[in-house]
């Protein structure tokens, strides 16, 4: 088991990404962190940008909300729907962007509890192979430094600046 | 390799939210200008516009059938475009150590009225 802070991304398959992380806390802990837009308002953004909406109807079917300020001011929406909510294990929910329509991913977070410490794994399904690899590219884990993951995060957010799966 | 100038199309052609969102679209597969107004809520004339921008700067091309004519994206141009930061990761990892100053101040805070309650109750 790695130690705590280093984030493991990995391709699960063509069209999933999973992202891996352990927190020294419980797990109770991190659900509360990920579901309670007061928390989420905290932590949630790249460095220098703020989470000024957080919306969240935590039960099936229900909606949840985000925009993220850049420090330049500008703003990027995204909103999803929650599938499956098991508290404080398991996570379903969709995400997709206001700016990029038809990508919308489903997201699936799972809370596993070990001695007080919580591995955080977050499995996203994206509608293509295409898409993903757009979004966050090919060669991020395999090293073979593909460009499509610059590309897409300059799509995603173009400013020039140092720089998502919803809870 | 690119010239400066093909460079300058590709970039200024990135440079419009529109524009990338269309990318985007077309990173799920190829298709018409009819397929394109409706999710974006824009006309047909105003999409052609955009299409033909991208298609200036070598991003998108144009499909066989003559009737469709189906926009698909050009990988090739894009890769060779490319030369941003890996922001996904950054993003996570950004969100994530702070994730972990609000875990520490929760569990010292769940701690400190735990002692709180034994002060209480030995009193």
């Amino acid at each position: 088991m790695r130690n705590t802070g280093t984030l493991e991304v990995t391709m699960k398959s063509d069209r999933e990404i999973v992202l891996k992380r352990i927190f020294d806390a419980p797990r109770r802990m991190v659900f509360e962190a990920m579901t309670k837009p007061e928390l989420l308002k905290r932590w949630m953004g790249p460095r220098g940008w703020e989470l000024v909406v957080s919306e969240i109807e935590l039960r099936v079917g229900g909606k949840w909300r985000s925009v993220l300020r850049s420090p330049e001011g500008k703003e990027m929406g995204m909103s999803g729907v929650y599938r499956e909510i098991e508290a404080p294990v398991r996570i379903v929910s969709t995400e997709a962007y206001d700016d990029y329509p038809g990508t919308e991913t489903v997201n699936t977070i799972l809370l596993d509890e070990a001695n007080g410490k919580t591995t955080f794994t977050c499995t996203i399904l994206y509608p293509s192979k295409e898409v993903r690899d757009l979004v966050v590219g090919s060669g991020m884990e395999h090293g073979a430094a593909e460009c499509y993951d610059r590309l897409a995060e300059f799509l995603l957010h173009p400013e020039p600046r140092s720089m998502e799966c919803g809870a | 390799m690119m010239t400066s100038n093909q460079m300058d199309a590709t970039f200024a052609a990135l440079a419009d939210a529109t524009r990338r969102a269309i990318l985007l679209r077309l990173a799920s597969g190829e298709a018409s200008v009819n397929e394109l107004a409706k999710p974006f809520r824009m006309s047909q004339p105003a999409v052609s516009k955009h299409l033909k921008v991208l298609e200036r700067a070598g991003l998108i091309s144009v499909g066989q059938d003559a009737q469709r004519r189906p926009r698909r994206i050009q990988a090739a141009r894009l890769a060779e475009a490319s030369a941003w930061l890996d922001r996904f990761r950054e993003f996570w990892e950004g969100s994530f150590w702070r994730l972990d100053d609000l875990l520490a101040e929760m569990k010292s805070s769940e701690h400190a009225a735990k002692r709180r309650g034994h002060r209480r109750k030995a009193s």
